[in-house]
This record gives C-alpha cells, sequence and structure tokens, in this order.
C-alpha cells in the first residue's frame, strides 16, 4: 500500500496543486493496474457498504487501549477524524505487513458475509501490522467516507492532462455505475468500456454569480431568462425505457421520486433531462425546507408524496434519441425541449418558465421581486451557449437576489473536523425571544482563520463546560447571519430554520442586547 | 509551600517565585523560554546554560545566578536544587524540600534523549508540579532516530526537485535539534535569531554543525537543494516568499494531528516535540512518586481527571505557560 500511503500523505499535507498534481501523477506512473481503478473508485464515491461500524471500532481500540470512553471523546475532539483517532491510539505495530490497496480491498470487501468474530480477528490482526498512516487509511477503507485532499475536479483534470485526453471525457467516463473489477484503469478512464451503462448522466452545466451590472452582459434579446429555482437539481434519464434520476451530487434519487419515474413512463423516446426538482402545491412552489422531508428517506409513503408533492421544471435536454445535444446552441436545445414536452399530461414535468423583459431594468423589477415565490433570484443563460462542463465565465450567470440578514448571538460552539480539528469552527447561533434566547441557526463558514483563533481563545476562556464536544458559551459575541430563505422547522428552538445560513461578518460593534427578535424574524417568512 | 498567586508559583517560606509572569523579587527559572523566563525581576537563578539565554533574551544586565544541576542551596531555610528537564539546553526541574517535605516544579519536560539536552532525570518527591501540553493519549512521539530519518528523507526528496528545504521551529532547542539532526545532507542556513542562542550551545561547550546566516541580503537563487531553518515568527513573511523553489515544513509535537498540518498548509509537518507525549507525562508522574500532583499548562482538564482515575490525586491550576506554543 506504499504507493498509495505516500499518495495521500501528499494529498493530505499541501496546499499546492502544482504537488497534489504531482503525487497523483507519481501514483498514476507507480502503483499496480489493480489500485489505481480502486484508487478511483473510491475518489468517486464507490466504496463497498460498511461491514463494521463505528461503533465498533471504537469498542476494540478502547479494549486495545484500556482508555475510558471520556477521554476517547476528548481525543476525537482533538482530532476531528476518527479513523485518525482511531490510529493515533492504538499502540505501535508488532509486525510489518504490505499488501497492496486492491489486496486490502479485496478483503474487505469479503467481510460482508462474515461474523462479528471474524471481522474482529481481521481488523485486530490487521491494525497490528500497520503504521499509523497505513492504519488511518484502512481504517478509512472499512467505510467511512474517503475524501481527500483534492476536489474531484483537480483530480479529473490531473488524470486527463496525464492521459492527454478531455477533462469532460473523463469526467463522463468515471461519473456513472461501473465495477473495479470490470475495466481496465486506462480504459474507464478514457470511456472505452461499453456503452450499454444505461445510467450514466452528465456533468451538470454550472453557472457563476454576476460579477458587474447586468448591463455589461450586452442585448437583452440574447439572453435566456428563467428564475433560479431552490430545489434539487436533477438529470432525468430515459434510455431504452429504463429511467433514472440523479441528483448533482452525483447520486441516484431515483427512488425518491416515483412520481417523476411514473410521469416519464408516459414519455416516449430516449432521451437526458436538466431540471430542479421542487415541492409544489397548487401551482405555488414551496419553501425548500419542505422538499427537504423527502431527502434521504429509504420509503416515499403515500401521506409524503400527498403531504409534500413535487414538481420538475425542466431547463435543458441534453440527449435526445442517442444523440449528444450538449455542444448545440441553447436555443436549439430549448426548442426541441418544448417538441418533447408538447402533448404531456402529467403536470409532475413541466418546461421551466422562461421570462422576459424588455430590457434589463424590467428584469431588475422581476429580479427583486421572485422572493415572493420562493425564487432566489433569475437565470441568465446565452441562447447561443453550448452545455458546458462545470463552471465557465460567460455563458450562464446566477443573478441571485441579496441574502437576507439578522444579527445573531454565538450560544454554543464545537471543534470543526479535518484541518479545522484545532479550533472551534461550528458555531450556533441565537436570537431573542421575550427574555430567551432561542436557537436558530448552525453555522460554519464565512470566517477569516484569524477570526477562527480569536473564536476559539474566546471560546475557550468563556465556556460551560470542559468535557465533551459542545461548548455552552456566555451569550456575548455577535454575528450578522446571512441566509437565503426562511421557513417554519421543528429543527431549532425557535421553529424557525434558515436556508444556507453563514456568517457575513462578526459585529463587534454590537452587543447581545442589540440582536434580532424572534418575532420580527417571523415577519420575514413568506 | 506552594501557593499558586496572580503572579506566579509561590514558594511561601522561601518568599521567592517559580517561572513568574509578573515582576517580583527573586525568580527560579526552568528554562529559557520567553513563557518562562519573562523580564521585569529583580534577581533570577537557572541553570549555568540558561543564564547567557536570559542575559540574551532578557538584557545583558539582568542580575543572573547559575547553578548546576544537583546543586544544592538554601535560601529562607528551603532546599534548592535544580534536575535535568531534558526539554532544552540548560532546561531544569525545580526541586525544593522543607522540612522533609519534597515539591517538585518540571516546568517543562521531555523524556527523550535529544542528544543536545541533558537527559531527563526523575526526582522523587511528595507533590508534583507537571505540565501537560501533550496530555492526550493521541500524542506518542516516535523515536528520536525515526524522525531525523524523515527529515533527512524529506530532505533527499526534496534535493530530487532542486528545492530548498524550509525548516520551521524554535529558535531555542528545537532548531538546534534539526541543525543537528540535517548536519550531513547539504549547506545549511540559518535565521540570525537562531545563530544568536547557538552561541548559548558552544559556550556550553556542545559543538553544532557549521551553518550561514540568511538575511534578506543572502542570494536566494542560491538556496537550491539547500537547508534553512527559520523560526515560527517568519512563517508568513517576506524572507519564505523570496525563496525561488521552497519546500517548507514546520516541526512541531501539534503536527501529529493531520488537521493541524493542514490548518498551518505547510508542505509538510513533523510531529517533533520537547515536550513529553502522552506515556512520557504518566511515566514522570509516576516515577516521581508524588502523592499530589498539579497540572498547569496543556490539557490540565483531562490530564488530571485521567490522574485521578487511576488513583494519583491531582489538581488542575491556573498558570500563564504555553502562550508560545500555538504554532
Amino acid at each position: 500500500m506504499i504507493e498509495f500511503a505516500t499518495l495521500i500523505n501528499a494529498l493530505d499535507s499541501s496546499n499546492k496543486a502544482s504537488l497534489k498534481k504531482e503525487a497523483i501523477i507519481r501514483f498514476l506512473t507507480f502503483a499496480p493496474e489493480k489500485d489505481k481503478r480502486w484508487f478511483l473508485a473510491l475518489m468517486t464515491g464507490k466504496r463497498p457498504r460498511r461491514a463494521i461500524s463505528t461503533k465498533e471500532l471504537k469498542t476494540w481500540v478502547m479494549e486495545i487501549t484500556g482508555i475510558p470512553e471520556w477521554l476517547f471523546i476528548e481525543c476525537y475532539a482533538a482530532v476531528g477524524d476518527l479513523s485518525e483517532t482511531l490510529a493515533l491510539l492504538l499502540p505501535p505495530a508488532s509486525e510489518k505487513l504490505d499488501k497492496s490497496l486492491s489486496e486490502w480491498m479485496e478483503e474487505i470487501l469479503q467481510l460482508a458475509n462474515a461474523s462479528m468474530e471474524e471481522k474482529k480477528a481481521f481488523v485486530l490482526t490487521s491494525w497490528n501490522k500497520l503504521n499509523t498512516i497505513e492504519r488511518f487509511i484502512f481504517n478509512k477503507l472499512l467505510g467511512g467516507s474517503f475524501r481527500l485532499g483534492i476536489s474531484s475536479k483537480g483530480l479529473i483534470n490531473t488524470i486527463a492532462a496525464h492521459f492527454q485526453i478531455e477533462p469532460s471525457i473523463v469526467t463522463h467516463s468515471i461519473m456513472g455505475e461501473w465495477n473495479p473489477h470490470d475495466y481496465a484503469f486506462d480504459k474507464l478512464v478514457r470511456g472505452e468500456y461499453s456503452d450499454t451503462n444505461l445510467s450514466k448522466p452528465y456533468p451538470f452545466c454550472l453557472a457563476y454569480p454576476v460579477e458587474k451590472q447586468v448591463e455589461d452582459l450586452g442585448l437583452i434579446t440574447e439572453w435566456q431568462c428563467e428564475y433560479k429555482w431552490d430545489g434539487i437539481r436533477g438529470q432525468l434519464i430515459k434510455r431504452d425505457d429504463e429511467i433514472f434520476i440523479w441528483s448533482r451530487g452525483e447520486e441516484l434519487v431515483t427512488i425518491q421520486f416515483p412520481e417523476i419515474t411514473d410521469a416519464l413512463k408516459q414519455w416516449k423516446g430516449s432521451f437526458v433531462l436538466d431540471g430542479e426538482i421542487l415541492a409544489a402545491k397548487e401551482g405555488q412552489i414551496l419553501n425548500f425546507n419542505e422538499l427537504q422531508k423527502r431527502i434521504n428517506r429509504k420509503v416515499i409513503s403515500k401521506t409524503l408524496r400527498e403531504e409534500v408533492p413535487i414538481v420538475v421544471y425542466l431547463y435543458d435536454l441534453l440527449e435526445l434519441d442517442g444523440k449528444d445535444l450538449r455542444s448545440e446552441p441553447l436555443q436549439e436545445r430549448r426548442k426541441l425541449l418544448e417538441q418533447l414536452c408538447q402533448g404531456q399530461v402529467d403536470p409532475t414535468i413541466q418546461l421551466s418558465p422562461l421570462i422576459h423583459g424588455e430590457n434589463w431594468s424590467d428584469l431588475q423589477k422581476l429580479q427583486a421581486a421572485s422572493r415572493a415565490l420562493n425564487s432566489e433570484g433569475i437565470m441568465l443563460k446565452k441562447k447561443d451557449s453550448t452545455y458546458y462542463v462545470g463552471r465557465k465565465k460567460g455563458g450562464w450567470w446566477k443573478w441571485k437576489v441579496n441574502p437576507m440578514t439578522i444579527d445573531a448571538v454565538l450560544i454554543y460552539a464545537q471543534k470543526g473536523s479535518g484541518r479545522r480539528s484545532a479550533h472551534y469552527t461550528d458555531y450556533t447561533f441565537a436570537v431573542k425571544d421575550g427574555d430567551h434566547l432561542v436557537s436558530i441557526a448552525k453555522a460554519y463558514s464565512g470566517l477569516t482563520d484569524k477570526e477562527i483563533l480569536e473564536v476559539s481563545r474566546y471560546i475557550r476562556q468563556n465556556a460551560v463546560e470542559k468535557f465533551g464536544p459542545v461548548r455552552t458559551v456566555k451569550p456575548e459575541l455577535v454575528f450578522e447571519i446571512a441566509f437565503e430563505g426562511i421557513g417554519y422547522s421543528k429543527r431549532h428552538k425557535s421553529g424557525v430554520a434558515l436556508r444556507f445560513p453563514r456568517i457575513l461578518r462578526w459585529r463587534r460593534d454590537k452587543k447581545a442586547a442589540d440582536i434580532d427578535t424572534l418575532e420580527n424574524i417571523k415577519k420575514l417568512i413568506p | 509551600m506552594i501557593q499558586f498567586t496572580s503572579k506566579g508559583i509561590y514558594c511561601i517560606p522561601g518568599k521567592f517565585y517559580l517561572d513568574p509572569w509578573q515582576p517580583v523579587d527573586l525568580a527560579i527559572i526552568t528554562h529559557g523560554h520567553a513563557d518562562h523566563a519573562r523580564p521585569g525581576m529583580n534577581k533570577y537563578l537557572c541553570h549555568h546554560f540558561t543564564v547567557g539565554i536570559l542575559k540574551s533574551r532578557i538584557g545583558p544586565d539582568i542580575q543572573v545566578e547559575g547553578l548546576a544541576y544537583n546543586q544544592t542551596i538554601q535560601i529562607n531555610g528551603v532546599k534548592i536544587s535544580l534536575h535535568p528537564a531534558g526539554h532544552i539546553i540548560g532546561s531544569a526541574q525545580i526541586r525544593l524540600e522543607y522540612k522533609g517535605k519534597v515539591t517538585v516544579f518540571t516546568g517543562d519536560y521531555k523524556i527523550q534523549d535529544d542528544g543536545l539536552s541533558t537527559p531527563f532525570e526523575p526526582v522523587k518527591c511528595h507533590e508534583l508540579i507537571t505540565e501537560s501540553t501533550f496530555g492526550l493519549p493521541i500524542y506518542r512521539w516516535e523515536s528520536v532516530e525515526i524522525q531525523n530519518q524523515r527529515l533527512n528523507a524529506w530532505i533527499t526528496h526534496n534535493q530530487g526537485y532542486k528545492k530548498t528545504s524550509v525548516f520551521i521551529g524554535y529558535s531555542l532547542g528545537k532548531s538546534q535539534r534539526i541543525l543537528n539532526a540535517v548536519k550531513d545532507m547539504g549547506d545549511i542556513y540559518v535565521h540570525n535569531s537562531i545563530a544568536k542562542l547557538n552561541m548559548a550551545y558552544s559556550d556550553a561547550g556542545i559543538k553544532l554543525p557549521s551553518y550561514q546566516i540568511i538575511d534578506p541580503m543572502t542570494d536566494m537563487k542560491q538556496l537550491d537543494g539547500k537547508i534553512v531553518l527559520l523560526p515560527p515568527a517568519l512563517l508568513d513573511t517576506q524572507l519564505l516568499q523570496k525563496i525561488p523553489h521552497v519546500a517548507y515544513a514546520i516541526c512541531s509535537g501539534w503536527m501529529q494531528i493531520r488537521g493541524a498540518r493542514r490548518w498551518r498548509s505547510a508542505d509538510a509537518g513533523f510531529a517533533i516535540s520537547d515536550h513529553a507525549d502522552w506515556n512520557g507525562l504518566l511515566e514522570a508522574v509516576k516515577e516521581s512518586g508524588a502523592e499530589k500532583v498539579y497540572v498547569t499548562h496543556g490539557q490540565t482538564a483531562s490530564f488530571s481527571k485521567y490522574l485521578n482515575e487511576i488513583g494519583i490525586e491531582a489538581e488542575e491550576v491556573n498558570t500563564n505557560y504555553g502562550e508560545e506554543l500555538s504554532v
């Protein structure tokens, strides 16, 4: 596993893209073929089912080391990563063993059918033969999410450069469902394996926020304008009468939206659609909080379907009857999309309505009023734009309404994970409800590293607890919290939940007495 | 015998302070780091090797007296002696004996022999005042030999890419350790603040490898493949950015944790520490035979709770030490 461990170590310890690239290319050059396939599989989220729970791993480490649970929890809080905590706590290995990444993965796959005693014996024996970094990787391989210090885009670009092929080909090739046993690495990244892979989605085309004045974008007639919807961006695929729904997070969500499958069964032909899945009732788009009730459920009950009906607004047509349309201009694609939708009776799937303004200031008025429709603003797409891969400047822009903001006070803090594990970076904020404070939002980002250090120091000095992960803090530090939407929810004590809350700035000029009241905040709910 | 005051650790019968953080008449100093040896005392007492460091850091005119390890003196009926703490050159545990009762203040210490500092010696006592900087079981250091191998392997790797290997570590103690560890790997440049403290080593008769001084006038283009040592204060400064092909590594116990390495976003992090790791702290506490342990800076809450659970009475105390340890 030495090549893989070296790679992980290199990706992990540097922030420089050039060093990461160097390390990946070294790995692609020297690692065994099977290891490369597994590397790609892990990097694209294709890991085997977890055969051993983290609770079991933790119990075994406490047994071996004899440390009490509270101390384990303290260690975990200081490290911010369970696999790493386990690796650091275990006593040094007494033997040495070098297995390749693929050998480890094969053994881990076989654990699925093993008894708990067999699993335990396998893990304990393995731990005793690995050094700290190898143990860390082994623990990750056992099933945790394997996130490395590189974005999937960075990885794809490096692989593409190494093989001298287009990044979009690599993205397309590795995105769908494939098994590391089935394809050679080179063929896999080049997309040369059999194309019976019906479910394979295309990489999404993404937009940057408008940078300057919209007037600078030129003639309004060159732009297709639609509302920007805040739901689940998805790709609806029907090929050879099989239907797949992908979320933008590259997850298959087909079973969670049976209405969409039902509707698409009535559609003829093969196609790939880009659209937004939204909660909607009586023609009205609902708050994202409603849609959230349907996410990550294994079974979608009839009651839930009735409580939170959904609709898909179609944005684009990427493939029709086997032909990739992505390099066609948008207005052509839209025309074909409109033809495809014509005569469809099931209202679950609709065209995303276009909006028209005579000029930019007309559009500006619509943009400013978009929140009332539960929309976040307007999307501007050049009529001659292709459906490009990822984010590029020029073709598509998102023109969002300014976020709403409130002033809230910090009441709880927790250490972050990963690089943030040494500091308190995860905060819970509260607003006033009469004489009480009620929690309203959690936020993780928005402060500079320097501010994080300062807030962390305040928390250490003003925390009520000494043990456990959560610190209750004297309510004194006031922050301006920005968010994109607001709705009723049971998640927080306030009974209100914010959409995409983040820290806009630290209001050192304000005291806890100056924060917003729940009463006023509720008035923001549409 | 001991009282923990807002000025520092006070010896009641002796009427003097140990590593005080506010001006007092007589201060006994464990070692030369800035959080333990502060300016403003009327008189300082420390190990011989620390005298030069205090003069260089605090001022040439301070009134300071040096003691050898294991030499005993008496002040107001309190027997005082210094014992090797293995932390840095001249670092000492302070042993106080009064009417048959013995208290030891460790200052900062490590059990590992770094090859430069006089190695740690356990001292029997009734009461132990110990640090706990790395007082969690996730902190376990590799052997000094392996640590040094890692440094050298990293330099070799960088030399393969014609890069300059820059090590960031405290100017007193850590830098000299690194200097000694990489002596056969190529030309070495050190920052002036480190060179000044190297004197303390040569004054003590410890021979360090030869080096050159790096400053803004140095021709940075010549540094490809060479080795540079800088203190943490220069981490985010121009000097580092001026070196054209640079790879830099932070050497600190905190680098044991991936999150800390990534937070600093250095090219590498080496868990090389001048403090005791978890097992080292436990070993020191147990070997002292102390009935009562006071835990000063670091993981005070966890370490004292754990000691109580294994049957050693322990209590946290609030001090101002450890402030410079946030690299």
